[in-house]
């Protein structure tokens, strides 16, 4: 085993040090929300760990979650490739092709029974016997199934995957399935987003190395570290929502002063998701810094939800949001009285998903 | 033998060879060659297997939405769809956008070329070429004195860096653990290149990975992530303030000097790596100028990246305009998208029913209905394909045609268009890079010639990046700080019922949309796509599409392994979502819903 690369011997290898390493790791702790106790665990991990072999099977998609996979800054793409997974199928980047390709694929489904991870972009089409989405020949949907039954975990990137995305907007005319409705007795981590953000779904892999586990999963399904607060929340336009100073019409003077989105449609009150926290791309931008709102790609259906552009109404189950203009008539008293209500709604929703994790873990 | 009306001639009587899934490509793909005795293929048969149904989705809803339900078309050709589309519902009610909105589009369009042509290049087509276990056995040094060689400005060049990557590929392969590379073609002799040219490749095809997430940053400026970012009807979103309060949130100095940076860095990858590197690596390929297909026949362009914000007149594109047809490079036909003769869509051979055969119909009046069944002469059964049957129905793809010609688009089509219109910028690389390779014109039409003008293209379109660059920088210097034109923003504004047509050339070729607009909502939308055109099945005349023109005649040194084939198919890069969601308002009737 000694030949095998760990994570810790690329590092080494770029140069970095034994310190800088051990910074690293600890880095990640933090990013992860750990207690420092954790930063030896994930130094020996990415020090010893073989490669854990993946299978990534693409069904009815974009191929937006490769893509965006494939922009990680930390950790890279390469390295994610080269040294912390062994991508053993994945049809859009292998060399081999056909009989080769499906050959790799059983291979590594034999070979590490129960012990790969299964990725799996897109989703199975349920109408025409599946046959709206062929894989050698097949349909996808017998693929999926078959690389499921002796996964570890089964990863559901992307809204595709997750909830149906695009091509299940209604009226969902090739009956595009999520993941989990077709795989039920597998342990699924859904990783939503159009696509989710690169460092997200690299996130999640080497989180799942490091610890042999599972994240801690919300309600839905979703790790909650990286889903667990809405855009809104974390907005850095928040301030501009509550003192009431919003965008009237594409590029006004509010649009360049960089107020809040919300009258244009955006949807970052509703949707949950890092986009305002973790940014894009290396933490460049994310849509509302960009000038457009949020159009909610990580929520389940967000393509039958109203026009983007449509405001969003159904603000009143947490109290504060519920009318934006009246907030801005009343900037000064309101703004007080939205921070301790808001606080104490947090608390209230994290003492819910207190209890909803303990009954699943039960 | 059958000879087809586009001058192919098609024996089905050899060794039948199925290829499934086509990898390396976005999107699900079968194909199906029949070779000779000489391992010579005479017979080719090319399926998209997968449709999502995207435009039946779309009917009733706001046309302003359609940008970001057409941009999930592809994720690869990320925007391109979205710009199309918002091109189509601008034509439909007339509305025009701000100069500084044109710079902008324009940029992220040239953007997604470069970025598309790069990962295209070096992740689903190099491993065609390239062999990274023979990268293995090359002399780090003799690496080194190449790439000092075919580029000398590329600073990652000395031994001591070849080293370390082949150290890190050895410890790679000998971890047993193949992964992305496992089960490949890797002592097949297609394979050309000496170790040290698959050295710099494979240290290459690692460069341009980080490379690549960097160039996107101009699409996550201007529209806040990548893939998919955002645009808006009527401009863009992201508005300019360079010298108020408020400043940081909108485009200022700070996010033009990063957009800047990038263009740089674009630029100097295209000169210093990719273009040496083709080059270089068709160097030993000089001989292997199979894979022309319809390219030295039959080629199509919408044109792009206009000039001035509104005006897509031929002359004011960048990106040249115009059909060859009948061989004849001599006459570039102008291109009328709106015109019902010139754009039709066939069904005989593709999963669709039009309740009568042989009828072309144009986008606007668009109709699919799915109706999937295999040939009488097809093996296996309607769930478990062994082989299909080419004079049946046997693709997801539909057939298009202009004036009833199959045509190869992209890349290769726009530079041939641009050479035979005698489109300066394009003249002047393609000679140059004829010359470089002592090849002369007709080597162009060829799977060589469509991987060399993809990567002069990016090149070009790195240029115009800058260009566009420079001239935005220009007008907010003049004083115009405009991005969003709304004064038909509100539906209330728009006449009852509009149609319109949006053009794009997207970096696998020329796509296009139709819209029509009714009461506020969308009536109809069709999008025709590159990698229908390139990758149609036979239409009712019985002419074959691109992909299957290029595979014909082509020698496999060893017919089990297709790496002659993907090389081609994957010349041309095929995007299957994109090419396969075409469906109809009246598409709704479907089979019935079975829950597995």
């Amino acid at each position: 085993m000694s030949q095998i690369e760990t994570f810790y011997d690329v590092m080494r290898r770029q140069g970095i040090t034994r310190r800088s390493f051990m910074k690293y790791c600890s880095l990640t702790a933090a990013a992860l929300g750990l207690s420092p106790s954790f930063v030896p665990k994930i130094a020996h991990a990415m020090e010893t760990k073989p490669r854990t072999p993946v299978i990534w099977v693409h069904g009815l998609e974009c191929t937006c979650c490769s893509e965006s996979f494939i922009r990680s800054a930390h950790p890279l793409a390469k390295d994610v490739v080269l040294s912390m997974i062994s991508l053993d199928y994945d049809d859009t980047l292998m060399a081999a092709a056909g009989h080769a390709a499906e050959a790799a694929f059983e291979e590594t489904i034999q070979k590490y029974k129960g012990n790969y991870i299964l990725a799996v972009e897109g989703n199975p089409p349920l109408n025409e016997d599946g046959m709206f989405c062929i894989s050698g020949g097949k349909p996808f949907v017998e693929k999926l199934k078959h690389a499921a039954k002796d996964a570890k975990a089964v990863i559901s990137w992307g809204a595709c995957a997750s909830y149906g995305c695009v091509q299940a907007a209604k009226p969902n005319p090739t009956q595009a399935t999520p993941v989990h409705k077709v795989i039920t007795d597998k342990p699924i981590i859904k990783v939503p987003g159009c696509p989710p953000i690169a460092e997200v779904m690299t996130g999640v892999i080497t989180y799942m190395l490091t610890f042999d586990r599972m994240p801690e999963l919300d309600r839905q399904g979703r790790p909650a570290m990286f889903y667990g607060q809405r855009i809104h929340d974390k907005c850095y336009r928040r301030p501009h929502f509550d003192a009431g100073q919003f965008v009237e019409a594409w590029d006004d003077e509010n649009a360049r002063k960089g107020y809040c989105l919300y009258k244009m449609g955006c949807k970052g009150p509703t949707t949950y998701n890092a986009c305002s926290t973790m940014r894009w791309n290396d933490g460049v931008s994310f849509p509302i810094q960009s000038g457009h709102g949020c159009i909610g790609c990580s929520e389940d259906g967000f393509w039958d939800q109203g026009s983007f552009y449509d405001r969003v109404t159904d603000l009143t189950q947490f109290g504060v949001e519920a009318n934006a203009d009246k907030i801005g008539l009343t900037a000064a008293g309101a703004v007080g009285a939205g921070v301790a209500a808001h606080a104490a709604i947090t608390a209230l929703k994290a003492a819910q998903k207190k209890t909803q994790s303990t009954k699943e873990e039960a | 033998m059958v000879t087809t009306p586009n001058g192919f001639d098609l024996d089905n009587t050899g060794r039948r060879i199925v290829v499934d899934p086509v990898t390396r490509i976005e999107g699900h793909m079968r194909c199906e060659v029949n070779v000779d005795d000489e391992g010579v293929i005479r017979n080719a048969v090319s399926t998209g297997t997968m449709w999502r149904g995207l435009e039946v989705i779309l009917k009733g809803r706001d046309p302003r939405d359609a940008w970001a339900f057409t941009e999930r078309i592809c994720g690869v050709c990320t925007g391109t769809h979205a710009l199309t589309s918002v091109r189509a519902v601008e034509d439909a009610l007339g509305i025009t956008i701000p100069d500084n909105a044109n710079s902008i589009r324009n940029m992220m369009q040239l953007n997604l070329e470069i970025h598309d042509h790069v990962v295209h290049f070096y992740h689903l087509h190099a491993l065609d070429w390239v062999n990274p276990i023979n990268a293995l056995r090359a002399d780090p040094k003799a690496t080194s004195e190449l790439q000092q060689a075919v580029s000398p400005a590329h600073p990652l060049s000395s031994p001591g860096y070849f080293r370390d990557v082949q150290n890190r590929l050895k410890k790679f392969v000998e971890s047993g653990q193949l992964g992305l590379f496992k089960n490949g073609y890797w002592d097949n002799p297609a394979y050309k290149l000496p170790p040290e040219a698959d050295l710099m490749a494979t240290t290459h095809y690692l460069e341009a990975l980080d490379l690549q997430k960097e160039i996107v940053k101009v699409h996550t400026i201007f529209g806040g992530k990548n893939p998919h970012p955002n645009w808006l009807v009527g401009g863009v979103p992201c508005p300019i303030n360079m010298h108020s309060t408020g400043a940081v949130g909108a485009i200022n100095m700070e996010r033009l000097n990063l957009v800047s940076s990038i263009i740089d860095k674009c630029d100097e990858f295209n000169r210093n790596v990719y273009i040496p590197d083709v080059k270089a690596i068709g160097g030993f390929y000089r001989n292997w100028l199979y894979g022309g297909g319809l390219s030295s026949k039959a080629c199509l362009a919408y044109g792009d990246i206009p000039e001035n914000p509104n005006d897509f007149s031929p002359e004011q594109l960048y990106l040249p305009r115009g059909a060859i047809i009948n061989g004849n490079l001599n006459e570039v036909h102008d291109v009328d998208p709106r015109d019902p003769e010139q754009v039709q869509e066939f069904v005989d051979h593709s999963w669709y029913s039009y309740g009568e055969s042989g009828k072309g119909l144009h986008p606007w009046d668009g109709v699919t209905e799915p109706n999937y069944e295999l040939g009488p002469n097809a093996k296996g059964t309607k769930t478990n394909i062994k082989q299909l049957d080419e004079e049946g129905k046997y693709s997801w793809i539909k057939a298009p045609r202009w004036r009833g010609n199959a045509m190869e688009v992209g890349p290769l089509a726009r530079y041939i268009v641009g050479y035979a219109k005698g489109h300066e910028d394009i003249k002047d690389q393609v000679d140059g890079f004829l010359r470089d390779m002592d090849l002369p014109v007709d080597a162009l039409f060829s799977t060589l010639g469509r991987t060399a003008a993809r990567a002069l293209e990016s090149e070009y379109c790195g240029r115009l990046q800058k260009y566009f660059f420079n001239k935005l920088m220009t007008n907010i210097k003049n004083g115009d700080e405009s991005t969003a034109n709304i004064e038909k923003w509100d539906p209330s504004t728009w006449p009852k019922e509009a149609k319109g047509v949006g053009m794009t050339e997207a970096p696998r070729g020329a796509l296009g949309h139709w819209i029509k607009i009714k009461d506020g909502r969308i009536e109809n939308y069709q999008c025709v796509v590159p990698t229908t055109w390139n990758g149609s099945p036979r239409d009712t005349q019985g002419n074959i599409g691109a992909f299957e023109a290029s595979l014909m005649n082509t020698p496999m040194e060893r017919p089990d392994e297709p790496v002659e084939i993907l090389r081609t198919l994957h010349s041309f890069d095929p995007c299957l979502a994109c090419s396969t969601h075409v469906m109809s308002p009246d598409g709704e009737e479907l089979t019935e819903v079975k829950v597995r």
